[in-house]
């Protein structure tokens, strides 16, 4: 008792200490507002311009006129060319990953689908054991968190990280290399979990043989960001390049302690999957979408982000409070109590963060709500940013023991689930692929009302999964917890709600059948041939020297 | 900032501590952990048994850990005393599970030994609970117009057999069942016995 006491104590005062030192290692400048850091996003004299490439020429011309009506600064051409060489160069292994990305989404939304209906059709699809709920629920888990969610992460952060650091993208032949390793390694993860080829721990399903082919890919993609960030052409690293950074680093870890084979057993080998798990969204997911709404959206409105010290503490805080959360998972199971109140009290402190970024957004889009109503990527991101407030704070309850007695063993968590990888990762991941394509293909994106159609579907389609999901959940919580009702009442009462997640999975589904035919169509170079390629737009407009 | 050093050696400190309070501490306090003397390793029939569960994604619908009675009413239900680290020595891959759509199984030997039930069960649940959600494993079995020897033919309710053909269990499927078998925890465990 004594020592797991002190285990706890010593935990959490180390974060608390390491948090402190790295803040204060920081000082410099701490207290007085910082906005030269902020603007490194914009060339000299671009503040105050808006960007959306998804839009086309003159409708970027009224959501300029709803911006800022009298924005007419000279832009430095200099640092537009550097930036058109930085896209340049990235472009071929962005294209390839948004382009796997896609891939993933499309098997991974049927996978889902098909494992939600099963829930409420027990008897259909039985004949053939890969199809049977325990595969293909883990073929949808596995294609969507690596297939689609792990390879647009990869295509934001190799298309951003060139940009920030004002150089073109170096090793950029590796990292595509690095890309084919990956996805060979997805392909065949997925195969073999159909096959009933399984490591059998939920986000670690793919055996380990096959990891280390994925494992040596992130390698070949981190190499290739380091290198890019050591070649690196402005002294200031701008947010989002701490946090894609440092999540690049911390998955490479992260996936390789996790998949050791043969160290981890029984009751340790669960915290270490749940370790794990949670790191993998916290460490990794979650950064990669912070650090891209914090570049997409003040660039998207053209004004810089109010509080640059703000987001440097919801960097730190983030780094030492979600590395710990993830007892939360075992809440009530056969672990050591220190580790899961550990865990909790982590959980909480996980509003530092979540505020700090929250705030900070509220400012930056002060008075400029309005322009989501021009462009669709700012919707995506807008809506995005605020599932994370959302999907966290709804976190930090769901930690804490008395709610998860109810929730734990529910659909509830499941509901969460989507709240934090749907509503959060994947619409953020849509809005900067949104704004990143007619970039890297020179081509704007044919059927902007699509895009609209997109974010309807999606947004309409997670809004009846999450409330159905979570009432059900809460319900069939309630009746297990209920020694009086036996447990098959707490699993019938779900059923009407797995069918609106099914409704709910339809409209998603199409959502991803309508971008992912748009991005084809573009790939294709198809759709009216308007202003010219985005890109040429911009460069055009600077050679009238607007 | 303006030093990636710092990034990247600040980043891995914040992801040490976690490791080393959620990886290395339970590793270290579990290490020693000697089994229960009631508490047998797996057989090899068992094992292919457990492999079979987890290569069908049992766990994503079964938990095999009952809680603390202050927290849930799991003893009431049957499903057993809550489960410490020392009952789950011999289990590699670990199935704690976070998912009841199904009831715990963590003692579903002991609260349901009989072979019959689970073989037909596994064929289809909804022939001993009608409103089951738990989905048919068919492939586990193969249909025969008569049964060979040797053949471990499964007992069926009337209205579920197929008409003119028998049911007859496939090894996996035995395996499983003689791995659901295993699966009984009721032995009492120190320092803190919870019978009832
Ligand atoms: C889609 C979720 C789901 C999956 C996957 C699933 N089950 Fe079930 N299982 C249930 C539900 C719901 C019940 C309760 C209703 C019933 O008894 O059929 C249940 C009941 C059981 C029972 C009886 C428990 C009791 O207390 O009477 C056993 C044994 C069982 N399942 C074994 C398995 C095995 C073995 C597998 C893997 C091959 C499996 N289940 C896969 C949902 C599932
Ligand atoms: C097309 C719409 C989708 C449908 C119908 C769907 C459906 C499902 C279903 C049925 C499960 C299994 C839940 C269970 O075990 O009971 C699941 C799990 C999961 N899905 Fe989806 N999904 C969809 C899209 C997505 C997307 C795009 C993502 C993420 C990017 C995602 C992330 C997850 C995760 C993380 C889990 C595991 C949750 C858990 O174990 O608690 N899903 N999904
Ligand atoms: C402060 C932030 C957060 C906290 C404290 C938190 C807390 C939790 C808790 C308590 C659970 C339930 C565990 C259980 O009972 O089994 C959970 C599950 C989950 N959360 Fe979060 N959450 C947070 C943010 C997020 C975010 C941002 C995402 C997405 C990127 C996310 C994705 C998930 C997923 C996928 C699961 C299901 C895991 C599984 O069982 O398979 N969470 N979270």
């Amino acid at each position: 008792m004594d020592s797991a006491i002190l285990s706890l104590l010593g935990a959490f005062l180390l974060s608390i200490i390491g948090l402190f030192g790295f803040i204060w290692s920081l000082r410099k400048g701490l207290l007085v507002e910082n906005p030269a850091a902020a603007s490194v996003i914009f060339a000299r004299g671009e503040v105050g311009k808006i960007d959306d490439p998804a839009l086309a020429g003159d409708e970027q011309h009224k959501m300029q006129a709803a911006a800022h009506p009298d924005a007419v600064s000279a832009v430095d051409a200099a640092e537009i060319a550097d930036r058109v060489d930085a896209d340049r160069s990235s472009a071929f292994p962005v294209f390839m990953f948004i382009a796997f990305a896609c891939f993933w989404l499309l098997i991974g939304s049927l996978a889902g689908l098909i494992s939600s209906i099963k829930l409420h059709e027990p008897d259909w699809l039985v004949q053939q054991a890969w199809l049977g709920f325990g595969r293909i629920r883990t073929i949808h888990l596995n294609a969507v968190i690596y297939g689609w969610s792990s390879n647009a992460a990869l295509a934001v952060i190799l298309w951003v990280l060139p940009r920030l650091l004002r150089t073109r993208l170096h090793g950029a032949i590796w990292a595509m290399l690095g890309g084919t390793f990956i996805n060979a390694g997805i392909t065949a993860g997925i195969g073999a979990i159909a096959a009933g080829w399984t490591d059998g721990m939920e986000f670690l399903e793919i055996p380990w043989q096959i990891d280390i082919f994925i494992f040596a890919g992130f390698a070949l993609v981190i190499l290739s960001a380091l290198y890019t960030l050591v070649n690196r052409r402005v002294e200031h690293l701008y947010v989002s390049v701490w946090y894609m950074v440092a999540a690049l680093l911390w998955f490479a870890v992260l996936f390789g302690v996790a998949n050791l084979p043969g160290v981890h057993t029984g009751v340790q080998q669960a915290t270490t999957n749940w370790w794990y798990g949670h790191n993998a969204l916290g460490l990794w997911f979650t950064p990669v979408s912070v650090g891209a709404i914090y570049y997409f959206l003040p660039k998207i409105i053209g004004r810089p982000v109010v509080s640059y010290n703000l987001s440097l503490l919801g960097f730190w805080t983030l780094a030492f409070f979600y590395g710990q959360v993830g007892g939360h998972h075992l809440i009530g199971g056969p672990v050591p109590g220190w580790l899961t109140t550990l865990s909790i009290v982590q959980s909480v402190m996980m509003i530092i963060p979540v505020i700090a970024f929250t705030i900070n957004m509220k400012g930056t889009l002060k008075g400029q709500m309005h322009l989501a109503r021009y462009s669709p990527t700012l919707r995506f991101m807008m809506f995005g940013g605020l599932m994370y407030l959302a999907s966290s704070v709804q976190g930090s309850f769901e930690a804490l023991r008395s709610v998860n007695a109810v929730t734990h063993f529910t659909h509830f968590t499941v509901a969460h689930a989507h709240l934090g990888m749907y509503a959060f990762v994947s619409m953020v991941m849509f809005g900067a692929i949104y704004f990143m394509l007619p970039r890297v293909l020179d081509w704007e994106w044919p059927y902007p009302r699509l895009i609209t159609l997109h974010f309807w579907l999606a947004a309409l389609g997670m809004a009846i999964y999450f409330v159905g999901l979570s009432i059900g959940g809460w319900l069939q919580g309630m009746a297990m917890l209920d020694a009086a009702r036996s447990f098959n009442e707490s699993m019938t009462l779900t059923v009407p709600w797995l069918k609106s997640r099914s409704v709910g999975g339809v409209l998603m589904t199409l959502g991803h059948l309508v971008f992912v035919g748009h991005f084809f169509a573009m790939a294709l170079r198809f759709g009216p041939h308007r202003t010219g390629a985005a890109l040429f737009w911009q460069t055009k407009e600077l050679a009238h020297g607007k | 900032m303006e030093n990636e050093l710092k990034l990247a050696s600040g980043a891995m400190v914040a992801l040490a501590v976690a490791t080393a309070a959620l990886v290395v501490l339970p590793y270290i306090q579990v290490r020693d952990l000697k089994a229960p003397a009631a508490l047998k390793p797996y057989t090899e029939q068992q094992l292919n048994g457990r492999a079979v569960y987890v290569a069908n994604g049992c766990v994503y619908c079964h938990s095999q850990q009952p809680r603390d009675r202050n927290l849930a009413p799991d003893f009431s239900r049957g499903w057993g005393r809550p489960s410490v680290p020392a009952d789950y020595v011999y289990d590699k891959p670990h199935l704690l599970g976070t998912m009841r759509t199904g009831p715990d199984l963590f003692n579903i030997g002991a609260r349901q030994p009989s072979k019959d039930w689970h073989l037909g069960h596994l064929y289809q649940p909804r022939a001993y609970v009608p409103e089951s959600i738990m989905p048919a494993y068919p492939f586990l079995f193969r249909l025969k117009d008569a049964a060979e020897t040797g053949d471990q033919t499964v007992a069926l309710p009337p209205n579920y057999a197929p008409v003119g053909k028998v049911v007859v269990a496939s090894q996996d499927a035995l395996d499983l069942v003689k791995y659901l078998q295993a699966l009984d925890h009721t032995y009492p465990v120190l320092p803190a016995p919870d019978t009832p």
